[in-house]
């Protein structure tokens, strides 16, 4: 690794098995800052359990982790690594159903995340200018003071990127973000991601190839738990292994 | 920046509310101690510290509802800290009593002489003091909480599981105030006291006072919750309830969220107990029992859980149909709480309060749309996607 520019997100060697079932066996991989990264691969790659481990809820049995060049994630739990400013949508969309969509906004931004701080918070201009703004990407201010349980199911999907952009993290891992979605929306999903991706770097865990495709992503495959493949999206599914393994089940 | 929060907490009902308690704080009292005998609405001497209990019973009610409504912690242990807060108050007036007791024993209390203690065990010094007593009223619920959900919430137990070791935790007390080497007065507990602040507990002014202690604190405890619950930690406690693994994915510390609500709401649970003591005269192992804490639950659903006022309305409806039952039908009475507790999880999943809040919402809604068919000022559903 280059010591003075060390890629936004690192993993080397990575392992975890589960009642001996290797979910990610040997698995490395590198995220550039700023970059748009899909990964694809069948069920059972460890798509999901990739985001896992950098999120922090699952620990690695062995292998680094290392966030911004130095910092270990495996030694960090859950909130930490919200707080460093890694974000996670996951693949069903959950937001506060019982909170407004302007709440659910006003949870995620960045702020302080003690009990204190939260207890005596009070909103400022700049708080409620930058929400407003997010409202207007997402396409949802005419829902603001609608309660997130009452929207559609694609609305919820944008309201939980949405969340995800108030949290302003450095590193956005986004699980399959289009399923259940109609042809519409996925198309309004692609230009929303790319939006984001232009000042952060974001990786999609995506099943949908004219999705990747939209997106213009460098493409990794995953398959048993660590990389088979990694280019464009041309390149990978022009790939034999990858056709045997994937395209060609 | 505090008093934009505590301004918030009066926010729509919250205000009316705290001045029906303050009203009733002043009025009972005043009827009870000012109007002659046999007028009309005179509020009889036995009903003063009766209205009491239920009022602190309320407020423990209240108590249970910031944990469970608000934040999802069913907690069947809620009983304990209640009981803990009425142990401090009750060593405080047993050490009141002084030579008036049986034995006239100046420094030891009855029951202390009776099983030959010799000297005052280390725990009941500082008892004889207001002051100390009232600090150990808050001090000892709030730090057994914090340390059991120190561990709990920690280990992440969630659930029924964190219920069956509440109620594991109330039941592990009952026991233990139950003996009689503990040095609480084992199976009869504390009672006979004679009188607080130097004023007799059973004098009227004295019930009239603890009347109005008991519905000022339940104000106050109300515009604490009020406060924190629209706050922005309100909204991360119900964040946490209805998604907790996502709340900790936005960065929120999951564990401290919680904790901070058990132990504010076991501090206020503590206060009813205290206040609950001087107007019922006694305090003994039985107010640990699981069953107790089991029926704070019922309270609290009956009146709406998740709502601040729904615990008070459902802690003093049950418990009046509960001392007209037990008067009337005694032999009947946990056939009616059964009942009671069943219908309402059938047809009121909401609570009374939280019904009638729904009825007259969807009263405003059909009003609304009935003016928007008539004069269309409502914007059209956007297309989520052009």
């Amino acid at each position: 690794m280059d010591q003075n520019h060390p890629p936004l997100l690192y993993l080397d060697g990575v392992s975890v098995s589960f009642d001996g079932f290797k979910a990610i066996n040997n698995l490395s991989l590198i995220v550039q800052h700023g970059e748009l990264q899909a990964i694809i691969g069948p069920n059972g790659a460890g798509k999901t359990t990739m985001m896992d481990i950098v999120t922090g809820k699952t620990r690695p049995d062995e292998g680094e982790v290392f966030f911004t060049g130095d910092i270990d994630l495996t030694r960090l739990d859950e909130a930490a690594i919200a707080e460093l400013g890694i974000g996670r949508k996951f693949q069903k969309p959950t937001v506060f159903e019982s909170h407004t969509v302007w709440d659910n906004l006003e949870l995620a931004l960045k702020k302080p995340r003690g009990v204190f701080s939260a207890w005596f918070y009070n909103s400022s201009k700049e708080d409620e200018e930058r929400l407003e703004e997010i409202l207007a990407t997402i396409r949802l201010t005419v829902r603001r003071d609608e309660l997130a349980a009452n929207l559609s199911h694609g609305q919820k999907q944008w309201l939980e990127i949405g969340m995800l952009l108030a949290q302003d993290p450095k590193l956005l891992l986004v699980d399959e973000p289009v399923a259940g979605m109609t042809d519409a929306e996925t198309v309004e999903t692609a230009r929303l991601l790319k939006e984001i991706a232009a000042s952060r770097s974001v990786i999609v865990v995506e099943h949908d190839m004219s999705f990747i495709r939209d997106l213009a992503a460098r493409v990794t495959v995953l398959a048993e738990g660590s990389v088979l493949a990694q280019g464009s999206l041309d390149h990978v599914s022009a790939d034999p292994r990858v056709i045997e393994s994937y395209l060609g089940r | 920046m505090i008093t934009k929060t505590l301004l918030r907490a009066f926010d729509g009902k919250a205000i009316w509310v705290v001045a029906i308690l303050l009203i009733i704080a002043v009025a009972v009292p005043a009827s009870n101690l000012y109007l002659p005998v046999g007028h009309p609405l005179r509020v009889a001497n036995h009903f003063v510290p009766l209205f009491g209990k239920y009022l602190t019973y309320a407020m423990l009610a209240l108590a249970l509802d910031l944990v469970w409504g608000y934040c999802g912690i069913l907690s069947l242990g809620h009983g304990a800290f209640f009981a803990l807060g009425g142990y401090a108050m009750g060593m405080y007036l047993m050490r009141q009593i002084g030579d008036r007791g049986v034995y006239a024993n100046p420094i030891l209390p009855d029951f202390m002489v009776f099983l030959n203690y010799q000297e005052l065990p280390w725990f009941w010094h500082g008892f004889d003091m207001f002051w100390f007593a009232a600090i150990m009223v808050v001090l000892v619920p709030g730090l057994l909480a914090f340390v059991f959900g120190w561990f709990a919430f920690r280990s992440r137990v969630t659930g029924v599981y964190l219920s069956i070791i509440t109620q594991a935790m109330t039941y592990a007390l009952l026991l233990a105030f139950f003996r009689n080497d503990m040095g609480f007065g084992g199976n009869n507990g504390l009672t006979d006291f004679k009188d607080i602040l130097g004023a007799p507990l059973q004098a009227d002014t004295t019930r009239a006072a603890l009347f109005a202690a008991s519905a000022i604190a339940l104000a106050l405890a109300f515009i604490v919750c009020s406060a924190i619950v629209n706050s922005k930690l309100g909204k991360v406690l119900v964040a946490v309830r209805d998604a907790e693994s996502r709340t900790r994915f936005l960065g929120y510390r999951v564990d401290n969220y919680k904790l901070f609500a058990f132990t504010a709401s076991a501090v206020m649970a503590g206060i009813a107990g205290a206040l609950y003591v001087p107007q019922v005269g006694i305090i003994n192992p039985g107010e640990f029992a699981p069953a107790n804490s089991i029926e704070i639950v019922i309270w609290t659903a009956v009146g709406g859980r998740g709502t601040l006022v729904g615990p008070i309305v459902g802690a003093v409806l049950v418990n009046a149909g509960k001392s007209w039952f037990t008067g009337v039908w005694p032999e009947f009475w946990l056939f009616a709480l059964g009942g009671l507790f069943v219908a309402v999880t059938l047809f009121l999943p909401k609570g009374i309060v939280g019904a009638l809040t729904q009825g007259w919402t969807a009263l405003k809604a059909r009003r609304t749309s009935a003016r928007a068919e008539g004069g269309s000022d409502i914007a059209p559903e956007p297309s989520p996607a052009e």
